[in-house]
């Protein structure tokens, strides 16, 4: 007997890093930089969903069988969303936003980790109800590519469909939300003709470039899964993107207080988290 | 930058939080030397005025946390409505949209859970009362981590069945008043 003893949750750190590294490597999905302390609650329910004793035993299943790594990344991204989540925000942008981007003969709008197409829909309904959307692109971007097949489908389960008429009248919302969807077979479809300025795309905030030069970005719930130095690749990005004076707007327990890029923004509705890109950056 | 703190409490209630929390946390002293980190169940779309109404009361800092805010000695943290709070290896607060847990969010088990991880043996885990059995799991975790843990007294709980689960899950606990909680956690930290 040595004494040298390795306590068992630390064998489980090291092992839970080599499985984020052997993912980076094989599948080109790095989470090395997410909030630790999340990730591993979702990788120890997939462990124990894949029945596998040990993360070691969960990467030999992910290296070795096709099926496991698509299974592991529904894990791995958080995909709660609601139309008009947070009703306040999207109040907001119609409020305070929608006059400043009535400026620009033609618009661009980043939702970074629109997971199923949720706030784009929000979104291109508000340019609608608002007379915008005809001079606008949408870009719907997320890492999860079955989270944009169904954001590409825009088909929605019929229960989840009274929180979002409700969100959507708190939103300040102009029109009724049932003339966007048809209902059908417990689904709600919502009209093709909202997502015909839209492109949904496989982008991912850690790995990607920038594109597109955007008046406003919106970014809800998705650096809070990012360790700082992430979140701060992913504000840079945002930052790049938008032209002077563009809008940025992030979730609602989110900041750009401890972020690198805080200086180069200003507060433009502070408890909506509504930024605004400073002139001279 | 300051180093990460040294250990942490954490506290869990639902039903009757108020009250219990009460008869805690205005008797932290100015100088408590950990973070003390709270979820209390709160309903999603309300704004929480947790830390507002115990700001005035307490001698300590009383605040909501924030994302990737590093946590501070001698500083009360009350989980946002509608996120789940949980604490990273650096010892940082991190907040998540992830799933309810036992129908919350924020959820105890979730905070006591990634607060074990973090803090190990320096972890403080108590579970007052409420009517469910959420942070029976996240007590059992600070134990096995090696952290010491406390249930409000069931007897004494203005609703038992937190404290009781709590028990059931995690048998090493000690079962105190709120008052013996409160004297307890004067002395945590020691005066290093
Ligand atoms: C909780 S959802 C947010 C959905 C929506 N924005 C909202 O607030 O309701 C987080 C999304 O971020 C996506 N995501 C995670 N990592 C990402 C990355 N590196 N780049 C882009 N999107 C990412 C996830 O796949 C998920 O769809």
């Amino acid at each position: 007997m040595t004494d040298d003893h390795i306590p068992p949750t630390k064998v489980d750190d090291v092992e839970l890093r080599l499985l984020l590294d052997a993912i980076a490597q094989v599948y080109h999905y790095d989470f090395r930089g997410y909030s630790m302390a999340s990730v591993k609650r979702r990788l120890s329910h997939a462990k124990e969903r894949f029945a596998c004793r040990s993360y070691s035993q969960l990467q030999d299943r992910v290296l070795h069988e096709p099926d496991v790594f698509p299974a592991l990344l529904a894990f791995l991204t958080v995909q709660v969303s609601e139309l008009f989540r947070d009703p306040a925000y999207f109040r907001a942008i119609r409020e305070k936003v929608v006059p400043h981007l009535r400026t620009y003969p033609s618009l661009k709008v980043w939702v970074a980790g629109c997971s199923a197409g949720e706030e784009v829909y929000s979104l291109a309904i508000l340019f609608r109800e608002e007379g915008l959307e005809d001079r606008t692109l949408f870009y719907g971007t997320d890492i999860n590519t079955e989270a944009l097949r169904k954001a590409e489908a825009g088909v929605y389960e019929l229960e989840r469909i009274p929180l979002f008429t409700e969100n959507h009248r708190r939103a300040g919302g102009k029109s009724s939300l049932s003339d966007y969807y048809t209902a059908a077979y417990g689904a709600a479809r919502f009209d093709p003709s909202l997502r015909k300025r839209t492109v949904f795309s496989d982008h991912s905030l850690v790995s990607d470039q920038v594109f597109g030069e955007m008046q406003l970005v919106s970014c809800r719930n998705v650096l809070i899964y990012f360790d700082r130095n992430l979140q701060d690749r992913a504000v840079g990005l945002f930052k790049d993107a938008l032209v002077r004076k563009g809008f940025l707007g992030l979730g609602s327990k989110e900041s750009l207080r401890f972020n690198k890029h805080s200086e180069d923004f200003s507060e433009f509705a502070r408890d909506e988290k509504l930024y605004q890109k400073r002139g001279d950056s | 930058m300051t180093a990460p703190p040294a250990g942490a409490v954490v506290i869990g209630a639902s039903a009757g939080a108020f009250d219990a929390l009460s008869a805690i946390l205005p008797r932290l002293p100015h100088k408590f030397p950990w973070p003390v980190l709270v979820v209390v169940h709160i309903p999603p779309d309300k704004k929480s005025l947790m830390a507002e109404l115990f700001a005035a009361r307490c001698q300590v800092a009383v605040k909501e946390a924030e994302d990737k805010e590093p946590l501070c000695g001698g500083t009360v943290y009350f989980a946002p409505p509608d996120y789940h709070l949980l604490v990273e290896p650096d010892g940082r607060a991190s907040l998540s949209s992830e799933e309810p847990v036992h129908f919350s969010r924020p959820s105890i088990d979730v905070l006591f859970e990634s607060a074990a991880d973090a803090f190990g043996p320096a972890l403080v885990g108590v579970v007052l009362t409420g009517a469910n059995a959420d942070g029976a799991h996240g007590l059992r975790a600070v134990h096995d981590g090696g952290g010491t843990t406390f249930v409000q007294r069931p007897d004494t709980a203005q609703a038992t069945m937190m404290p009781q689960e709590a028990l059931a899950a995690c048998p090493a606990a000690r079962a105190m008043t709120l008052q013996e909680i409160a004297a307890y956690l004067n002395t945590v930290g020691g005066d290093a």
